[in-house]
C-alpha cells in the first residue's frame, strides 16, 4: 500500500475514540486488513541469525504454520520470563485498569480501536496470564478476566504487538508506571519463540549482525558512500574533508545510526556530523564494523539488543579508543543509555569521556563512556568553541520533535533544544501535551515504519501531525527537526501525508549550515543545495 | 468481556455475600463463625498473602534499569536538572516515589484526548480520576485509623484527634463523619466513571466491579450500622479487643449489619493478595519509578546476564578483507 | 531475593503497622469497662438494650423538642411519663458521670457535647451518698 491509496486525512479520521465495539473485547476477531500490518520475516533472515521457525507465511493466511507445540512453547517462554523480568511480572499483576492510559496511545487516538489502548494491549497477554499463572484466574476462568491461549488469541498478538512503538507514552500517565513497552518487548519475544516476527524488523537485524549495519552495506560500500557526502561538503564548503575510518589508536569512536549514510534527509545530517568533527580536528574515528547506532534487536528480543549491542564496545576495544560519540538517534539511545553498559559493560578499556575541546568532563557518562551528540555539541557552543552564523538558517522555521526514546529513557530535552536555539532564529515549540516527556510517536517506531503497514503509520502519526499543524498554522513553521534517524525517514512520510509544506530533517545538518568553518569559500546553498538566504524575500 | 456480564456477576458476587452474613448471623446465630474463625483467616490469609506477593516479586530479578524520565536528566553542569521527574540521585528516587505515592503524580497529569474537525487533536486537562482517587484513598485511610478506636485500648491521642477533626460539623446523632462521606462519594463516582465512560467500560472485568462493590458494600454497611441500625458499640469493642488480644469473646446480640460489615471486610482482605488490590505493594517496585536515571554514569548488574553468540570482528574482516584492501581500509590480518 | 534490604524493611514496616493492634493490646485483660448506676431504679425510660445503642438519639430528641418546641413531657413505649431533663431525670439515677457516662465514652472514644451546656453531677456528693446505701 502506498500513501497515494489512503484516503484524506478527514475521512482517514472519520473515527471515535468514544465507540467501542458492540462485542466485548475478547469476543472481538483480530482483522488483518491490508494497510495495518507488517508483512513476516523471511525464512532467509531468520536463519541468519538463527531463530525459529525460518518459512514462508502470511498473516492473511489461515495457517500460520507454527511449530506443532506452539501453545506449549509460549506457555514456558512466558514462565521463564515471568521468572526473569521483574517489569513483566509486576505489570501483569498491579494494573487496576483505571483507564489513564486509555487515550494516551497514538495509535489508538489515530485508530480508535479500544485493543490499541495500552490497557487493552496489556490485557491481550495479562488474559492468558491470569488463566495460566494465577490462582483466581485458574479457578475462575473467563470470570477471573483469563482466557485460554488459543492460535486466536496469539493471531490477535502479532496484529497488536507489531502495533505498538514502545513510545513509553503510556507509563508516564500510569500511576504505577506500567510500561507498556516492556509488555510489547516481552509479547514479541514470545512471538519470536515460534516463528512470528516481522521482515521489517527481522531484515535490518540479519544484515546488522552480518555487515555491522540495518542496510547490509559492506564496508566498501560504506566508504563510497561517505565518500559521496564528502564530495558534496566539498562542493558546498570548498573544504575537502579526509574521514578517518577504521582509524586504530583515534581518541573517539563515532556511532551513528546507518540509516544517514544513505537517505535524505538523513544524510544532511550525517554531513553535518562531518563538517563539525573536521572543523573541530577532532581525533576520531567512523568504523565500518561498528558502523550502526540504531539496533533493531530492541525490537526483537533482549538477546538480540546484546547480541547487535556487542559491536560497539568491542570496536571501541580493538580500535584502542577513549570513549565513545553517539549520533542522532531514539531507539539507539534506549539501547545505549539504558541496555549496553549492563548487557556488555563494564568497558573499562575506555575512559571516562573529557571533550578535547573544552575540558568538560561528561560525568553522566562516566560509566558507559559514550556521550550523546548534543551533550557534546551543547558544550562546545556553550564554552563558545563553534563560530555560528544562525541567520544561514533564516528560511527555516522550526520545530522540535522529541523522540520517544531519547525523550523518555534518557531525560534528553535541553541539550538538544539548546543546540537548536543557538543555530536558528525562528524556533517554535509545539503545545505542550505533545512534546518533551509528553511527546507523540512519528508512528513508525520499532519496526513498524514499513510501507505495507502505512495505514496505521498515519493513523499513529496523527497526534503528532495534529500537533506540527497547529503551529504550522500559527508560525508557519516549514521544518520539522529531530534526532532520531525512524523519524527521519517517518516524519517524511507523516509531512508528506499530513503536512505537505513541511520539510524534515536533523539538528546537525543546520548546525553545519550555520558552522563558519576556517578556509571556507562563501556559501551559496545549504547542505541540501538550496539557496541560502533571502533572497526570495528580496524580490 | 461484556460490561454487563462483568457489572453483574460482580453484583450478584457482592449480594451473595451479604446476604450469607446476613442470614448467617440473623437467622442461624453463626456469631462466633462470623466473628470470630472468619475474621482471623482473613487476616490470615491478608498478611501471609501480602508478603508472600512481595517476596515473590522481590525473587524476580530487575535485569536492566529502566526508569521512565518525566524530565531533563542530569547531564552538564548549566542543564538544570529535574530530580524529582527524572531522578539522578537516590534522594531524587525518593522524592519521586513519594509524589507517587502520597500524591498520585503521574494520575495529575492526565488529561483526556479529543477529535476534532481539521481533523485535529485536541487535549483537555483531566484531573477527575486523580481527584476521585485522592479522595477515595484518603478518606479510607482515615477511616481505618479512625476504626483503630475499637481495636486499641487505651485509644492512642492521635486517633481521637482524628475523629474529633473528622467529625467537626456534627451534623445528626451520633456525628456524620467527613470522611464517610467522601469516601462514600468517592467509590460511587468511581464506580459511575467506570461505566459511565466508554473506554473504561470497556476494559472492565468483573473483578473491577467486584472490587468497588465490595469496598462500597462495606462502606454502606458501616454508614448503617452507625447511622441507622445503631449497634452496640460496647459489644462490638469488646469483640474487637477479644480479637485482638487473642480470647475471642463474641459478644451475643450485636446487630447482624455489623456481620455483614465485618464479613465484608473479612472478604475484602483475603481477596486482597490475590486482585489487583496488590498495586498497593506494586507501586514500591516498579522499575520505571523506583530506579535513578544513572544509567550512564553507574554500573547497573543484571544477575542473569549470559554470553550471547554475536558476529566478530574476526568474522566480519574474513568475510570482506579483500574489498576493504580495495577501497584503503586498514585491516587486522594482511 | 533481589533488593532483599528494601524489601525487607518495607516488609517489616508493612507487618508492624497491620499487627500494631495485637501488640499494642498484648498481655491486657479483654474486659469491657463495668458501669456503676448508683441507683436500684431497676428500669431505664426506655428498655436497656435501646438505651445503649440509642440514647444519644433519646438525649438529642429530648434536648430538641424541650428547647426548640418547648414541651417538657416524654412518655415512653410503655406510656410511662418522664420529665425530659438530663439533670433532673438522667443524673438522677445515673449520678456518676465519671462512672458511667465516661467509661464507656472514653472506651469508644466518644466525645458528647452534653457537658458544654449541662452541670455534671457533684461526684464526691453522689458517692458519699451511695457507700451510705
Amino acid at each position: 500500500m502506498e500513501l497515494h491509496d489512503l484516503p484524506k486525512p478527514q475521512d482517514l479520521m472519520n473515527i471515535d475514540l468514544n465507540k467501542p465495539p458492540e462485542t466485548g473485547w475478547m469476543d472481538t476477531p483480530t482483522v488483518f486488513r491490508n494497510g495495518t500490518y507488517s508483512y513476516p520475516a523471511a525464512g532467509k533472515n531468520l536463519k541468519i541469525l538463527g531463530l525459529a521457525n525460518p518459512r514462508q507465511w502470511s498473516p492473511a493466511d489461515e495457517d500460520w504454520k507454527l511449530p506443532e507445540n506452539w501453545k506449549e512453547i509460549i506457555l514456558q517462554g512466558m514462565k521463564e520470563r515471568l521468572e526473569k523480568y521483574r517489569s513483566f511480572r509486576l505489570f501483569m499483576d498491579i494494573c487496576v485498569r483505571c483507564g489513564a492510559c486509555a487515550d494516551k496511545c497514538h495509535f489508538f487516538i489515530g485508530s480508535g480501536d479500544p485493543k490499541n489502548m495500552p490497557v487493552l494491549r496489556a490485557e491481550l497477554i495479562r488474559s492468558v496470564y491470569r488463566n495460566d499463572f494465577t490462582l483466581l484466574g485458574k479457578m475462575l476462568g473467563r470470570l477471573g478476566g483469563g482466557r485460554e491461549l488459543t492460535i486466536d488469541v496469539l493471531k490477535e498478538w502479532f496484529y497488536y504487538f507489531f502495533q505498538c512503538t514502545e513510545c513509553r507514552r503510556c507509563s508516564v500517565f500510569c500511576p504505577y508506571g506500567i510500561d507498556t513497552a516492556e509488555v510489547t518487548m516481552i509479547g514479541r519475544e514470545l512471538l519470536n519463540l515460534v516463528g512470528l516476527n516481522i521482515n521489517w524488523v527481522i531484515e535490518p537485524v540479519a544484515n546488522c549482525y552480518r555487515t555491522g549495519n540495518h542496510l547490509g552495506i559492506p564496508p566498501h560500500g560504506l566508504v563510497d558512500m561517505w565518500q559521496f557526502m564528502t564530495d558534496d561538503i566539498e562542493d558546498i564548503t570548498g573544504i575537502k574533508i579526509d574521514l578517518p575510518i577504521n582509524k586504530k589508536g583515534a581518541e573517539i569512536l563515532f556511532v551513528t545510526p546507518s540509516g544517514d549514510y544513505f537517505a535524505d534527509p538523513g544524510t544532511y545530517t550525517c554531513m553535518g556530523y562531518m563538517m563539525l568533527f573536521h572543523e573541530l580536528g577532532l581525533d576520531y574515528t567512523w568504523s565500518t564494523y561498528a558502523s550502526e547506532g540504531g539496533n533493531f534487536g530492541l525490537f526483537t528480543s533482549h538477546e538480540m539488543i546484546k547480541r547487535l549491542n556487542a559491536k560497539i564496545y568491542a570496536e571501541a576495544k580493538r580500535l584502542g579508543v577513549k570513549w565513545i560519540i553517539g549520533g542522532e538517534c531514539g531507539h539507539m539511545w534506549r539501547v545505549i543509555h539504558q541496555y549496553m553498559e549492563t548487557m556488555n559493560g563494564p568497558a573499562d578499556f575506555l575512559e571516562e569521556p573529557v571533550s578535547p575541546i573544552t575540558g568538560t568532563k561528561f560525568e553522566n557518562a562516566k560509566q558507559s563512556k559514550m556521550v550523546h551528540i548534543t551533550e557534546f555539541t551543547s558544550d562546545l557552543i556553550k564554552n563558545g568553541k563553534l563560530k555560528l552564523d544562525p541567520s544561514r538558517n533564516d528560511k527555516i522555521i522550526a520545530t522540535y520533535h522529541d523522540s520517544c526514546n531519547t525523550a523518555r529513557a534518557a531525560g534528553l530535552l535541553e541539550e538538544p533544544r539548546y543546540v537548536i536555539r543557538n543555530i536558528m532564529n525562528n524556533f517554535y515549540e509545539m503545545p505542550e501535551n505533545t512534546i518533551r516527556e509528553q511527546t507523540f510517536c512519528c508512528g513508525g517506531g520499532a519496526g513498524l515504519g514499513n510501507d505495507e503497514n502505512i495505514e496505521m503509520r498515519m493513523r499513529g502519526a496523527f497526534p503528532r501531525a495534529s500537533a506540527l499543524r497547529h503551529v504550522v498554522d500559527k508560525h508557519a513553521v516549514n521544518r520539522l527537526l529531530c534526532m532520531c534517524a525512524i523519524d527521519r525517514a517517518t516524519l517524511t512520510a507523516l509531512c508528506h501525508y499530513w503536512a505537505p509544506d513541511v520539510t524534515v530533517g536533523g539538528i546537525h545538518e543546520l548546525l553545519a549550515n550555520a558552522l563558519v568553518m576556517k578556509g571556507e569559500k562563501e556559501r551559496t546553498v545549504d547542505l541540501r543545495g538550496e539557496p541560502l538566504g533571502d533572497e526570495e524575500e528580496d524580490e | 468481556m461484556n460490561a454487563l456480564f462483568s457489572l453483574v456477576s460482580a453484583l450478584i458476587a457482592v449480594a451473595a455475600l451479604v446476604a450469607v452474613s446476613w442470614f448467617g448471623v440473623g437467622a442461624i446465630g453463626l456469631d462466633s463463625v462470623f466473628g470470630v474463625i472468619i475474621p482471623y483467616i482473613a487476616l490470615a490469609i491478608f498478611i501471609i498473602g501480602v508478603v508472600y506477593r512481595i517476596v515473590d516479586w522481590a525473587r524476580v530479578p530487575v535485569p536492566f534499569r529502566i526508569p521512565t524520565t518525566c524530565g531533563q536528566g542530569k547531564s552538564l553542569p548549566w542543564i538544570k536538572a529535574d530530580n524529582l521527574d527524572c531522578p539522578y540521585n537516590t534522594w531524587g528516587v525518593i522524592g519521586r516515589m513519594f509524589l507517587e505515592v502520597f500524591l498520585f503524580r503521574s494520575l495529575f497529569r492526565n488529561s483526556k484526548a479529543e477529535l476534532r474537525e481539521g481533523p485535529k487533536a485536541a487535549y483537555a486537562s483531566a484531573k477527575w480520576l486523580w481527584l476521585f482517587g485522592i479522595l477515595f484513598h484518603y478518606s479510607f485511610l482515615i477511616i481505618v485509623l479512625r476504626h483503630l478506636r475499637f481495636f486499641m485500648e487505651p485509644i492512642p491521642s492521635f486517633v481521637e484527634a482524628i475523629t474529633s477533626v473528622d467529625g467537626f460539623f456534627q451534623i445528626m446523632v451520633p456525628t456524620v463523619f467527613i470522611s464517610d462521606l467522601l469516601f462514600l462519594g468517592a467509590v460511587t463516582l468511581l464506580f459511575l466513571r467506570r461505566v459511565g465512560l466508554p473506554q473504561v467500560r470497556y476494559i472492565s472485568l468483573p473483578a473491577d466491579y467486584f472490587a468497588l462493590f465490595l469496598i462500597l458494600g462495606i462502606g454502606i454497611s458501616g454508614v448503617l450500622m452507625r447511622n441507622f441500625f445503631k449497634v452496640d458499640l460496647l459489644g462490638v469493642k469488646s469483640l474487637a479487643i477479644s480479637l485482638f488480644t487473642l480470647h475471642p469473646a463474641p459478644p451475643p446480640g450485636i446487630h447482624p449489619i455489623f456481620y455483614v460489615h465485618l464479613f465484608l471486610v473479612s472478604v475484602l482482605i483475603a481477596y486482597f493478595p490475590f486482585s489487583k488490590l496488590m498495586h498497593a505493594g506494586g507501586v514500591f517496585l516498579s522499575p520505571t519509578r523506583n530506579l535513578a536515571n544513572v544509567n550512564r554514569s553507574e554500573r547497573y548488574v543484571n544477575p542473569w546476564n549470559y554470553p550471547v553468540k554475536v558476529h566478530t570482528y574476526e568474522e566480519y574482516e574474513n568475510d570482506y578483507r579483500e574489498k576493504m584492501k580495495e577501497c584503503g581500509i586498514p585491516v587486522d590480518k594482511e | 531475593m533481589y533488593n532483599a534490604g528494601k524489601i525487607i524493611i518495607g516488609i517489616v514496616i508493612f507487618l508492624a503497622l497491620i499487627t500494631a493492634p495485637f501488640w499494642y493490646n498484648f498481655g491486657k485483660a479483654s474486659t469491657p469497662p463495668k458501669l456503676e448506676i448508683g441507683t436500684q431504679e431497676k428500669q431505664c425510660v426506655e428498655s436497656k438494650a435501646f438505651m445503649q445503642s440509642s440514647h444519644m438519639v433519646l438525649l438529642d430528641q429530648w434536648r430538641d423538642e424541650v428547647l426548640r418546641v418547648g414541651k417538657r413531657i416524654y412518655v415512653n413505649s410503655a406510656g410511662k411519663q418522664y420529665n425530659m431533663s438530663l439533670q433532673n431525670t438522667c443524673t438522677k439515677c445515673h449520678s456518676s458521670k465519671t462512672k458511667f457516662c465516661d467509661r464507656c465514652h472514653t472506651y469508644l472514644n466518644v466525645a458528647p457535647n452534653c457537658w458544654d451546656c449541662h452541670i455534671a453531677p457533684k461526684e464526691q456528693e453522689k458517692q458519699a451518698g451511695r457507700s451510705d446505701k
